[in-house]
């Protein structure tokens, strides 16, 4: 392997890595107190997490094209990139919020009520630390999809190391091709791996 | 010289849900060391009390009085605080120790950690989970009798001058049942509590009450001592009552 190419890939896959913590961020910030809100207007939950879903089925090369021509969140480069990342990234961690707080334990809940906790007490005391385990199992599952789905941000000149993978595919070259994508999937793997351990840490109750 | 107001006071209360009136002009007054039971099949409207009692339902007509103070002027939170509450599913915390969900109230009351402390143990001991064996615990480790005994704890540990128990010892088995019963028993003539139990089991009534107050169709049907219990004087009363020895009278 050239300098040249190992330090390419390096910065590719800083790049990589970086698309994907701030759109996991961001869908994190959206995503669980969304899903919070959500536990509290059951009529609301259905028709959101129905609309998260359908953007789950669009493809994601035709969601990158969609947002091409929007304003501010479009357009070529990065941000349009982190936009269609966050859009997938929300269902996993919404859904995965709700069910863990819709999963608590009734008597609990109503044990925390009739103790005297207020709303802000049970939710912070009681429903989040028992959600934690499902809220993180989320974020993992976004964050390895995400990961996945980043390469093609390349497509719409946002980096990362699909743009190993474009090139390769343009220039028939299986070795460009494997460069995008072997650092690609070990991220995905460590990124697993390591969620799925702080994961178990906070399971162990 | 006029007498000390009752503990509670539930004077002409009626509570609809839904436009059903699932209570119906209920009097009753609870004093401090009285245990009150109220009996009645499921559905008859025992636990929308304990609720009204509460804050958690309110009430469409009559006023409860929780220490000559009516409900509906108190601050719910500290209400609920100064009321100990034991529910059949334990509602124990998971990812608390034993002695934190003991210790529950009186941290949500802001005790000094040293207090709070000595407190849970004092609690712990009375219910018979020596805090040193117990009290680092999870409850996932504990059998359903220890589980309600912390639930027990966690209702006396703010030291309020009220409990109420709903259906408390329903989801154990009968030995652990009665163990917890007599030790109830035992902790009513220490502490010195009001009590207001619902059950439908005549016989703990019968064992554990004061005073019990048949609820029926959400109406008080009878209030009596357990001895006058047992003399029958209604129908409702009857039919608990022939529940007792299996029906062997008609025999």
């Amino acid at each position: 392997m050239s300098p040249f190419l190992a330090r390419e890939m390096l910065t590719l896959s800083f790049q990589h890595l970086w698309l994907v913590v701030i759109a996991i961020t961001v869908a994190a910030a959206v995503a669980i107190p969304g899903g919070v809100l959500l536990t509290r207007r059951p009529g609301l939950r259905r028709s959101l997490l129905g609309f998260a879903s359908v953007i789950e089925t669009v493809p994601s090369l035709a969601l990158f094209g969609f947002l091409l021509p929007l304003p501010l969140l479009g357009g070529i480069g990065p941000h349009t990139a982190i936009t269609a990342l966050c859009l997938y990234a929300l269902l996993p961690i919404v859904r995965n919020t709700v069910v863990g707080i819709t999963g608590v334990d009734p008597a609990v809940r109503e044990a925390a009520v009739a103790m005297g906790m207020t709303p802000q007490q049970v939710l912070w005391q009681v429903e989040l630390p028992l959600a934690l385990p499902a809220v993180l199992a989320g974020l993992r599952i976004a964050t390895v999809t995400t990961i996945g789905t980043a390469t093609i941000a390349a497509a719409i000149g946002a980096g990362g190391l699909g743009v190993f993978i474009f090139e390769g595919i343009a220039s028939v070259n299986t070795a460009m091709i494997l460069a995008g994508a072997i650092p690609a999937a070990a991220m995905a793997l460590v990124a697993d791996e390591g969620l799925e351990w702080i994961e178990r840490k906070f399971s162990r109750v | 010289m006029t007498p000390p107001p009752a503990v509670l006071d539930i004077r002409n209360l009626s509570c609809r849900i839904a436009e059903r009136e699932v209570l119906h002009d209920i009097k009753l007054t609870i004093e401090a060391g009285e245990t009150v039971v109220l009996l009645g099949r499921s559905g008859c409207g025992k636990t929308t009390l304990l609720k009204c009692v509460n804050g958690l339902i309110p009430a469409s007509r009559g006023e409860i009085v929780f220490q000559g103070r009516p409900v509906a002027e108190w601050d719910p939170f500290r209400m609920r605080r100064a009321i100990g509450y034991v529910i059949q599913d334990f509602g124990l915390f998971p990812h608390w120790t034993v002695a934190a969900n003991a210790g529950l109230v009186p941290k949500l009351d802001g005790w000094a950690a040293d207090a709070l402390e000595k407190r849970v143990n004092l609690v712990l001991d009375a219910v018979g989970l020596p805090p040193h064996e117990f009290g680092a615990r999870y409850p996932r480790g504990l059998s359903g009798g220890q589980k309600q005994r912390v639930g027990i704890a966690r209702a006396l540990a703010a030291d309020p001058p009220l409990l109420l128990f709903d259906e408390p010892f329903g989801a154990l088995d009968p030995i652990t049942r009665f163990e917890l019963q007599r030790h109830f028993l035992e902790l009513r003539a220490h502490f010195h509590k009001a009590a207001l139990f619902v059950t439908h089991d005549v016989r703990e009534a019968l064992m554990l009450a004061s005073r019990i107050v048949l609820i029926k169709n959400g109406t008080v049907d009878l209030v009596a001592t357990p001895g006058e219990f047992l003399s029958g004087a209604t129908e409702e009363s009857r039919a608990f009552l022939a529940s007792l020895d299996g029906g062997r009278k008609n025999e």
